[in-house]
């Protein structure tokens, strides 16, 4: 079984995957990679299923060195990378020769991106998922970030990537396809972007001064946003004049937006509780999900409304997007 | 019942107004039915409190002609609602958990007891001498929402939550009590700590208190404490 050696662990690298569904009834978050969107597409560019493990490198990465020849892919936000000195290329498959060093350094725009490697880190399985669940410190490589010293396992490469790796031609110890993921299948990122919402189940319970400056105004992000939640504070100050009470506690989803006493919206993220007690007053649309998590502090958002149903059609036109680049990519090694 | 969405990927459906345990009661007895023959995308649902949470994969959902996956997801779980007549009282087990109550244990015993005008023992005799119900498991594993705190001792959160809470707290957040299986940041009141163990991974029910479930608190020592951590 092939290894990476952790020479320098980065900021914070986890292991995570989709996620593991299943276990919300006794307070298991599902967690995963909290921009979904570019570890699946990481995984599909090494021919791993979109569920792989994968590593979640976050605003400064780690230094890794492959004991074997090792084919990975990069995906999400733009990060100085290298090997051996040599820049690698994101957004495509790139072989890694034996006792190959890549060096992930920091991000230029957006905040995480994902490394994966083909066979998925092969780290066990936990309530169903092989993510790091950090707050209760279970899944992923020991419940934990990497640190020095950390020796990660590689599980067997599908049989496209056994096919497709050797027709990366070279004796360098870095060699990347000449196809990448085209731009008009990555996410948008920006560092100011205009996400989509649906009004949360305690729309009602704001009044209109707040739909109205809800709806209009720029949310900075405050740097004490993390992998749970995306802290905003609006550009007039708190949405609230007086605090809303809190309802009976009840579940939430990821891209909830909720408002608690103090008026400075809260976003859920991958790693969010089950439930909550504080009053939602909209809800992310899941296409836009990928465009928050890649928000550092300082960057804005903006919301707008969509109906529930334009955000299910998105959804299903992003899924049927992905169908293509999944059968694209299956057509570089037949 | 009432259904309401949850962004495009899950429903939402109220059960009551409280918590209290008919309306638990029929939310379990809906979320059992609903994974007893899931429809194609059905993800899971979760129970909590007075409600159910649905996920479901837009994607998967069968089609049907002119309608969106979530007027499917709410036709499908309107039509196998069960019955108010048909839903069964939760048949919870009853537990007894042990706590170190106050110092080191709970920081904030004394100051729960000066708000209501009560001596440490008096807080801890009526803390002990109530039996709970266990209305959700939530927030973080393994987490119980306890109801049944007698209004003596009803308390607000704290203004800024502890960056800390150490694992096995238990505490008093208004109207209700519950531990935090893990430490983490946390805004109840700390008035002791149980030396038991609340989430296991390798467990089958990984939660050791399930939905339903009866509490009861049982005083100990910090000696006893120590013997039942180690042991």
């Amino acid at each position: 079984m092939s290894r990476i050696h952790v020479l320098k662990p980065g900021q914070m690298t986890t292991v995570q995957d989709l996620g593991r569904p299943g276990w919300q009834r006794y307070g298991v978050t599902p967690g995963g990679a909290v921009d979904a969107c570019a570890l699946r597409l990481a995984n599909l560019l090494t021919g791993n299923s979109e569920n792989a493990a994968a590593l979640e490198i976050t605003a400064a990465g780690p230094t890794l060195r492959f004991a074997e020849e090792t084919l990975v892919a990069v995906a999400g936000a733009e990060f100085e990378a290298s090997v051996d000195g040599i820049r690698l290329p994101a957004w495509r498959p790139v072989r890694l020769g034996a006792g190959a060093e890549l060096t992930i350094g920091t991000a230029r725009t957006g905040l995480r991106c994902y490394l994966a490697v083909a066979g998925g880190l092969a780290v066990p399985r936990v309530l169903g998922g092989r993510g790091t669940h950090l707050a209760a410190g279970f899944g992923g490589f020991d419940g934990r970030a990497l640190r020095n010293g950390d020796v990660l396992k590689i599980g067997p490469p599908t049989a496209w990537a056994k096919r497709f790796t050797p027709t990366l031609v070279g004796a360098e110890s870095m060699v990347a396809a000449r196809w990448e993921v085209g731009a008009a299948v990555r996410p948008k990122y920006t560092t100011a972007p205009v996400v989509r919402v649906m009004r949360g189940p305690q729309w009602e319970a704001f009044d209109a001064v707040v739909h109205a400056r809800f709806l209009a105004e720029r949310f900075v992000v405050d740097a004490r946003s993390d992998r749970m939640g995306l802290r905003l504070s609006a550009d007039g100050g708190g949405l609230l004049k007086q605090p809303i009470g809190e309802i009976v506690s009840e579940g939430v989803v990821t891209g909830a937006v909720q408002v608690p006493p103090d008026g400075q919206p809260i976003v859920l993220l991958a790693d969010r509780q089950t439930v909550g007690g504080y009053p939602k007053i909209a809800i992310v649309a899941s296409v836009d999900l990928p465009l928050l998590a890649q928000l550092r502090s300082g960057d804005s958002v903006t919301f707008s409304e969509i109906p529930i149903v334009d955000a299910q059609e998105l959804w299903m036109a992003n899924e049927r997007l992905l169908a293509t680049v999944r059968q694209g990519i299956a057509l570089h090694a037949v | 019942m009432k259904l309401a969405p949850l962004g495009d990927s899950a429903v939402i459906v109220t059960l009551g107004e409280t918590p209290d345990a008919a309306t638990v009661a029929a939310g379990c007895a809906l979320a059992a039915a609903l994974e007893a023959k899931p429809l194609p995308g059905l993800i899971e649902c979760a129970q909590a409190n007075a409600s159910i949470t649905v996920f479901y994969d837009p994607v998967r959902i069968p089609k049907r002609g002119g309608t969106s996956p979530f007027q499917r997801v709410c036709r499908w779980i309107e039509d196998r609602a069960p019955s108010a007549g048909q839903v069964a009282p939760i048949s919870g087990r009853q537990m007894t958990l042990p706590v170190c109550y106050g110092g080191e244990f709970g920081l904030d015993l004394e100051m729960v007891g000066s708000v209501h005008g009560l001596t440490v023992d008096e807080v801890i005799a009526l803390h002990s001498g109530f039996e709970y119900f266990v209305s959700a498991i939530g927030f973080i594993p393994g987490f119980p929402y306890l109801r049944g705190l007698p209004e003596r001792l009803h308390t607000p959160r704290r203004p800024t939550p502890r960056t800390r809470v150490p694992a096995g707290s238990v505490a008093i957040g208004g109207a209700q009590t519950g531990i935090y299986p893990f430490e983490t940041p946390g805004g109840w009141n700390l008035i002791g700590c149980t030396p038991w163990r609340l989430f296991n991974t390798y467990s089958q029910a990984p939660s050791l208190l399930q939905v339903g479930d009866r509490v009861r608190f049982r005083p100990i020592t910090s000696d006893e404490y120590g013997a039942s951590r180690s042991s």
